[in-house]
């Protein structure tokens, strides 16, 4: 076994492992920093993957932003602890099966199809540098940039709105 | 190397756990985190495909998903905290009326 590979079946242990901490954790909290610890893992498989830039991105936007606000809105509503209410009782086990299926599925089509097959070879030069990342941002993909600024205005206005508190309301 | 298809199976699986967990939990917040958890599974076989195939588009996407995601969370924690100022509880089981 190469290197690469005994690191990257160490970090997709940590990586299933931290993802299912975040779905059993009865506490809002210890889900939040499960997903902070899964996402960084994942930041670590983007730079396996030459791909520095979205790495970056992944961890000051992924884990740092979009954590941080959750965690905010966690502790804001003081909804560490909220009881799990099973109305239910055969829509659990379902679920585990369906998702069984599907990981069933995918197992076959990935390793008895093999519709995806082929070995990774070595990183190229500067392949997914933020100077290459630029460079196609800015010039074929510009339009569909200054439209992701749109929808973040449109997020940042709706956001506004909706928390804003209506006139003469008390609370 | 590792084979891709090790990179596309890993993001399956955390695709499946980020459907389970919208299935099987009923706090709001969970739901929302395992939606991001299936978004990430997905960033993870563009960038595992853009390696394989050596074209940078698929970078590109994930920057550009991650851009969406920013967007819905603040969104959709926005509604959170509207719905908790109403309901006082994030129990989606309890959001079953259309009237506030």
């Amino acid at each position: 076994m190469s290197v690469d590979l005994i690191l990257f079946l160490v970090l997709a242990l940590v990586a299933v492992a931290t993802a299912l901490g975040m779905l059993l954790s009865r506490n809002s909290i210890y889900s939040a920093l499960f997903l902070v610890l899964n996402f960084a893992t994942v930041a670590v498989f983007y730079l396996l993957l030459g791909a520095p830039f979205i790495a970056l991105s992944q961890v000051s936007v992924y884990a740092g932003a979009i954590m941080v606000l959750f965690l905010f809105v966690i502790m804001l509503l003081g909804a560490e602890r909220l009881p799990d209410p099973k109305v239910l009782p055969w829509q659990q086990p379902l679920a585990v099966i369906l998702a069984l299926i599907l990981v069933a599925e995918t197992t076959y089509l990935l390793f008895v199809r093999k519709v995806a097959a082929g070995v990774i070879n070595r990183p190229l030069e500067a392949f997914g540098s933020p100077q290459a990342i630029g460079t196609t941002l800015f010039n074929e993909y510009m339009l569909p940039f200054e439209v992701t600024s749109i929808l973040l205005l449109v997020a940042m206005v709706g956001a506004i709105v909706l928390t804003k508190k209506e006139k003469g309301e008390q609370d | 190397m590792v084979p891709v298809t090790y990179y596309i199976a890993l993001s399956a699986v955390l695709f499946t756990l980020g459907a389970l967990g919208v299935l099987i939990r009923r706090n709001a917040l969970i739901i929302f985190m395992s939606v991001e958890l299936m978004l990430n599974a997905g960033n993870l076989a563009f960038v595992a495909f853009t390696r394989f195939y050596e074209v940078l588009n698929g970078q590109i996407f994930v920057f550009f998903v991650m851009t969406v995601a920013a967007a819905e969370v603040a969104v959709g924690l926005a509604l959170i905290v509207a719905i908790f100022r109403t309901k006082h509880s994030i129990d989606v089981d309890q959001m079953s009326s259309l009237k506030g």
